[in-house]
């Protein structure tokens, strides 16, 4: 364990050595500091804004710690960006700076950076933000392109994949400055935000088929990468644990709202699916330069990137938001639900005959 | 012998052994001494009595989903129920004499906690097999027995909603089901640890559910409320603890088998009724169905 930590650190001072701070002058611009908030739920913004671009200062803290990602107990040694799965979704508008303070206390046991599908060169950033417990560091990157982007820790080499499904994922949300439209310049407004970051995870089992608990981190390195290399998560999960987004903690819409719903999956596939209802407007790809889907049943969020749903609910009731491979849905833990408040429309759904014995043929 | 078997366990918490104990070890000592496999369980005697009870099922009236209708369920005789929850160690007696089927691979059951994942079917073969192994005659609770025996941690599980509106009832559902006891955890605990109700049943309610023999009955009602017609199916049973929940026969682990949008029970277990002697001929199994809604 300590001969791994003592690697990756000095694998860490290698890139930083080559890797001296080139931030650019300072900008004359007006600077906002945004407050974070843990998923499923996001900061306060505009949507559309009138200001002209600003710096959006973010600060996300790295914490390592050990979490329970499932009803039966089964624990997990998460690596995490401000202490949840995913990490937080930061807004801005295209044209803004983010303006990223990345800490990593000297209570972590590695050392970690981030990589910004958002932002342009250094690898997404991974090349200036690497950190070993006790720095911290300070990056800025211009907001170019619209659209929904995973960010990501990327450490070099194996460590790359393993703190990705270990946690270290989440999205920034790059608004249009005039908010989003549907392709033809009809402005579409969202009454709320969800963001959704979907994660598989790979615990290794003992030879009783019982999921294993391991004292740290760096113990159940090897054992999990042989897990990963099979490509089978033992679980998918949406919000960090199975049943995060359900009971108590279940989403909540009213009839009548649109709700916006950004979906990451930084390392794999997924087809999310709101059973009982639609995607008004979906941005499969994720990106607000192009004209979003209308109608759709079930979309399709390509491993590495986030994409993102509209939809006005019309009907009161339960809904449950899975991804449509119904075993990662069901035996796997990537469902979510929504409890919707209102009125029920007879003329969109009614039960015409209740169930009842089947009627004996006629026989004339 | 009971007590020989807790003493062993107690030896090995002593000597370090702390529990979680696996089974295995300590049940191949107590089979292998030559002893009879298992002493009868401790029952409680309910006394003739009533229950305010809401019939199980789905009912319709003209056509929509109503409220199932509250009855009063007397019990003319006396009741003989198992005091515990039948536990991991008396279910694998029945698994190592081929009573019983053994549990799923990677379900590690402790020996003093309540057997759990646990199917309708493993429940009553495990009726059968300790029927026959004592002469006695076990057999799962009717709904209504388990709501009389379960007393005041018996809860009603009506939802007064608007029926002209179905998703009212949906919602009222949800919400009743995630709002139940939060922090209890899913881990089957020692015997006692939700307590002890007023008849001196324990662990009533607690995090495992337990099976009853009343099979998933649809009810017609007309206009005036007048049965039209029943229809059964007994490939879904009740299973009673926090709320009441109708589960699959052949399901283990509820929280696999939960439809989309509910909240299935936390564990699957069960706790048996002993048959007075003299009922047996007068009374077959079935008499829960028979018993069951001819009085609302």
């Amino acid at each position: 364990m300590l001969t791994r930590r003592a690697a990756m650190f000095s694998a860490a001072a290698a890139v930083l050595m080559l890797t001296t701070p080139a931030l650019s002058q300072d900008l004359k611009l007006p600077r906002q500091k945004v407050e974070l908030v843990a998923p499923p739920f996001v900061h306060a913004h505009e949507q559309a804004t009138r200001q002209g671009p600003r710096i959006m200062e973010f600060t996300l803290t790295i914490e390592e710690k050990k979490v329970v990602i499932d009803d039966k107990g089964t624990t997990f040694h998460a690596m995490t960006f401000n202490g949840s799965m995913p990490g937080p979704l930061m807004v801005v508008h295209e044209g803004d700076y983010v303006e990223l303070t990345l800490v990593n206390p000297d209570t972590n046991s590695m050392a970690h950076n981030i990589d910004f599908h958002s932002a342009t060169g250094a690898l997404g950033g991974g090349e200036l933000t690497m950190v070993n417990p006790g720095e911290q560091v300070v990056l800025r990157w211009k907001a170019t392109r619209s659209g929904a982007f995973v960010y990501h820790c990327a450490p070099g080499g194996p460590m790359i994949p393993w703190h990705v499904v270990s946690g270290m994922n989440g999205a920034v949300m790059v608004l249009p400055r005039d908010g989003l439209n549907d392709g033809k310049s009809k402005a579409l407004k969202y009454d709320k935000v969800y963001y959704i970051g979907e994660q598989d995870m790979y615990v290794p089992r003992d030879e009783k088929g019982n999921f294993k608990s391991y004292e740290s981190a760096g113990e159940s390195y090897n054992d999990t990468l042989e897990v990963m290399r099979k490509l089978t998560p033992t679980h998918v999960v949406f919000n960090g644990k199975a049943g995060a987004l359900t009971g108590k903690n279940a989403l909540t819409a009213k009839v009548g709202e649109n709700v916006l719903i950004v979906h990451s999956q930084a390392n794999r596939d997924s087809r999310p699916h709101l059973i009982g209802g639609h995607g008004d407007y979906v941005w499969e790809t994720g990106k607000f330069s192009n004209a979003p889907e209308t109608g759709l049943e079930t979309w399709f969020i390509r491993g590495g990137s986030a994409g993102v749903a509209m939809y006005k609910f019309l009907q009161p009731g339960i809904y449950a938001y899975v991804t449509h491979n119904l075993i990662e849905a069901v035996e796997l833990g990537a469902t979510a639900h929504f409890t919707v408040e209102g009125k029920w429309n007879d003329d969109l759904m009614t039960q015409v005959k209740a169930p009842a014995e089947i009627p004996a043929p006629k026989t004339n | 012998m009971l007590i020989a078997f807790k003493l062993k366990l107690a030896l090995a918490c002593a000597a370090g052994l702390a529990a979680p104990l696996g089974v295995a070890p300590l049940l191949d000592d107590t089979t292998s001494s030559g002893k009879t496999p298992h002493e009868p369980p401790a029952f409680v005697e309910l006394q003739p009595g009533t229950v305010s009870y809401r019939v199980a099922g789905d009912f319709t009236r003209a056509d929509r989903q109503i409220e199932a209708p509250l009855t009063s369920v007397r019990f003319t005789r006396p009741l003989s129920i198992m005091r515990h929850q039948v536990s991991a160690a008396d279910y694998q007696r029945c698994v190592d004499t081929a009573g019983c089927r053994a549990l799923n691979p990677g379900i590690k059951p402790v020996a003093d906690r309540p057997a759990v994942q646990i199917s309708w079917h493993d429940a009553d073969a495990y009726a059968a097999w300790l029927s026959r192994s004592t002469g006695e005659h076990y057999r799962l609770p009717t709904d209504e027995e388990w709501a009389f025996a379960a007393g005041s941690r018996y809860k009603d599980d009506s939802l007064p909603v608007d029926d002209s509106d179905p998703s009212r009832r949906w919602l009222a559902r949800y919400a009743r089901e995630s709002n139940r006891e939060s922090g209890i955890g899913i881990e089957p605990q020692p015997s006692g640890h939700f307590g002890v109700n007023e008849n001196g049943l324990h662990d009533v309610s607690g995090n495992v559910w337990e099976w009853t023999s009343t099979c998933f009955v649809r009810t017609r009602l007309d206009e005036k409320g007048q049965a039209i017609s029943k229809n059964s199916n007994c490939g879904v049973r009740v299973a009673e603890g926090q709320h009441r929940s109708y589960v699959t026969d052949f399901i283990r682990d509820a929280r696999a088998g939960g439809c989309a949008a509910g909240v299935p029970p936390a564990n699957l277990g069960f706790r048996l009724m002993r048959e007075r002697k003299s009922w047996i001929s007068q009374l077959s199994s079935g008499l829960g169905k028979a018993l069951s809604i001819a009085r609302s």
